[in-house]
């Protein structure tokens, strides 16, 4: 009995001894699907000798995940860059880069400053960009017509759309009502009424939807099986749908897609901080960025990449946004405290009849 | 001889410690320091980032916010509904198995209940997906029977997450109810036909009251299971059906609001346990009787 605890205890010790020495050969990303594809890890472990290891996430569990470790588990996260500098204040889960670390010039110079303005705390950047793309309509338009958010509602489809029962449903719902829910973030009280609206509007719109989906392998299978006529969904969603059926488009609507541009932040308990900087500057060279690209059919941040994109994609782009990105929204960084009036609002248009 | 008797007797206390102390461990470390920890957490309230005061207000919201309580009492319900169902449809089999069948086929039946839990309640849950959705295999065969004009949609009602329910808690009332059908000495069946009762007086004199543990202890693990049940609901349920532990879920982890989702916990926790005690009550069983059925 005596010599078994000591034992125990060594081997604990051995334990932990053996992952710290790990530590510099692994790198943990938590990551969107398709984010980061098995060729890019298998180039990075060749060249680097580092073995990446990926978590597939949201930017909800983002969050609550490295809050309940205190930013520990994870050596690298990859935020939407409105949703970093509120859930920093409160729950100071990353850390702010060391830009000496990164090769800043590999970077589009317009994404660049988007993160500096949106993603700044005390004079810190605590994101880079990474991948950027746009929510809008996913339409099968032999079957029906959509103009902007709101035909989802037409009387005809009923039982045959689909959104994400998230926040950007409101803030499209929002534009499509005429008004601009972004330019109320700093006014509690216009946008809590704002927002009542918004969820009268949706409620009212229920009996359309089939399902409030969750990931992007339902919606697309809604679409794919001809369940649904048409969704809110993500740009990439469309163009997949779009590659195995011409009738299905992804359209821009007229009150404007909305943009989101994940981000590279660090967890402050990461690990592997070098490991983290090598891989970034890793991914943003225009040749591994094509390849990201062309995994999750959305552009990169990478300067140049663009050029090597699939040329597929840049026609589906094309089609899609034949103004390029100008009727589109960027989401600006969220204030503390908007998150809960809109989440009140969600579970009310969920548990509506 | 004083030292000679309490030796042992304090060997044979060492002992039940060491024996008893991985439980204790795992009963402290990991179930009663959490719940601590969130009762704390479920009475306090934000009032600025990393700011918090002591505070009723989780609770007040949960009153004050009909959209809760609806959801609340909703789960209650449903699976009260649910567990019912079950016990309606486990019991011929339990029957089947316990007093109809002998050796092998009594065994196999067992473990044709037992075999869809080979595979994980994801998988399952999954499965009914299949069969159910509108371009499914159950609608499609329907409409080819010429039963229904085009397929329908079997999935996101309420009946689905009733029927997915019962489905993936059938075993947990079987097994109850095989043991404590098993006791039934079948020579007083018997004697009560020869003295002239009816399939329906013996079922409800004689058959239900032995078997009324097993069936308490079936009832309130079901029970217990489909309130706490997370999968299924969500998978199966429709764009209204919300289930209590998705509103957890979704205080903890979408609104990063712990406060809310551990006042939630403890409400529910507050309905099983007096669930629990008013099923005892009704049923006039005793909980370690129950218990040491189950």
């Amino acid at each position: 009995m005596q010599a078994v605890l000591p034992m125990l205890l060594a081997l604990a010790l051995l334990g932990g001894g053996a992952a710290r020495a790990d530590d510099s050969k692994r790198l943990r990303i938590i990551t969107w699907s398709d984010y980061v594809p098995a060729e890019v890890i298998a180039d990075f472990k060749k060249e680097t000798g580092i073995q990446a290891e990926v978590t597939l996430s949201n930017n909800e569990e983002i969050i609550s995940k490295l809050r309940a470790t205190g930013g520990a588990g994870f050596d690298l996260a990859q935020p939407s860059q409105d949703r970093i500098v509120g859930a920093q204040q409160e729950f100071r889960i990353y850390k702010p880069f060391d830009l000496s670390q990164v090769r800043l010039d590999q970077f589009m110079p317009d994404l660049l400053a988007t993160v500096r303005k949106n993603a700044t705390l005390d004079g810190k950047l605590y994101g880079l960009p990474y991948v950027w793309g746009a929510e809008g309509l996913v339409v099968n338009s032999k079957r029906a017509k959509l103009a902007d958010y709101g035909d989802l509602c037409r009387p005809e489809y009923k039982g045959k759309t689909s959104i994400r029962l998230r926040r950007p449903v409101l803030m499209a719902f929002a534009f499509a009502s005429g008004k601009d829910p972004f330019a109320l973030y700093g006014d509690i009280k216009a946008y809590s009424a704002l927002m009542e609206s918004v969820g009268r509007t949706l409620i009212a719109c229920k009996p359309n939807f089939r399902f409030f989906f969750d990931n992007k392998d339902q919606a697309l299978n809604g679409v794919r099986s001809g369940e649904l006529v048409a969704a809110m969904m993500w740009d990439s969603g469309g163009w997949a749908l779009n590659r195995e059926n011409p009738d299905i488009r992804f359209i821009n609507p007229k009150s404007g897609a909305i943009a989101w541009l994940d981000t590279f932040a660090l967890p402050a308990r990461g690990k592997n901080d070098a490991g983290a900087y090598a891989w970034i500057n890793f991914t943003m060279r225009p040749a591994i960025a094509a390849k990201i690209a062309k995994s999750i059919g959305n552009f990169t941040a990478s300067k140049g990449a663009d050029e090597l994109a699939d040329p597929r994609l840049k026609a589906q782009f094309k089609e899609s946004f034949p103004d390029g990105f100008r009727n589109v929204r960027w989401y600006p960084a969220i204030p503390a405290g908007l998150e809960e009036i809109e989440g009140k609002i969600l579970d009310r248009i969920k548990a509506a009849d | 001889m004083p030292d000679a008797t309490s030796g042992p007797a304090w060997e044979r206390r060492l002992l039940l410690g060491l024996l008893l102390a991985p439980a204790l461990l795992w009963l402290f470390a990991l179930i009663v320091l959490p719940q601590i920890d969130l009762a704390l957490l479920s009475f306090r309230e934000r009032v600025a980032p990393r700011e918090y005061v002591a505070s009723l207000a989780q609770y007040r919201t949960f009153f004050a916010e009909p959209l809760y309580w609806h959801v609340f009492v909703r789960t209650a319900v449903m699976s009260l509904a649910a567990t019912l169902a079950t016990l309606l449809i486990a019991f011929p089999v339990a029957w089947t198995i316990a007093k109809l069948l002998r050796g092998r086929l009594s065994a196999l039946l067992f473990v044709v209940c037992l075999i869809p839990f080979w595979v994980s309640e994801t998988v399952r849950t999954l499965g009914w997906m299949i069969l159910l959705r509108e371009s499914g295999v159950l609608p499609a065969l329907l409409a080819h029977l010429g039963v229904t004009a085009a397929p329908v949609e079997l999935l996101y009602h309420d009946a689905t997450i009733l029927v997915g329910l019962v489905y993936t808690s059938l075993l947990f009332m079987v097994v109850p109810l095989v043991s404590s059908l098993e006791s039934l000495d079948n020579s007083l069946i018997e004697a009560a036909y020869d003295l002239g009762g009816s399939g329906w007086s013996i079922l409800r004199e004689i058959v239900i009251p032995h078997a009324a543990p097993g069936i308490t202890a079936g009832c309130i693990v079901v029970f217990m299971l489909m309130l706490g049940n997370y999968l299924t609901p969500t998978l199966l349920g429709g764009k209204s059906s919300q289930w209590f532990t998705e509103q957890i879920y979704t205080q903890f982890i979408v609104r990063f609001n712990w406060e809310q989702g551990a006042a939630f916990g403890f409400l529910l926790l507050a309905l099983s346990t007096s669930m629990v005690w008013l099923g005892l009550k009704l049923s006039g069983q005793r909980f370690g009787d129950v218990m040491r059925r189950t």
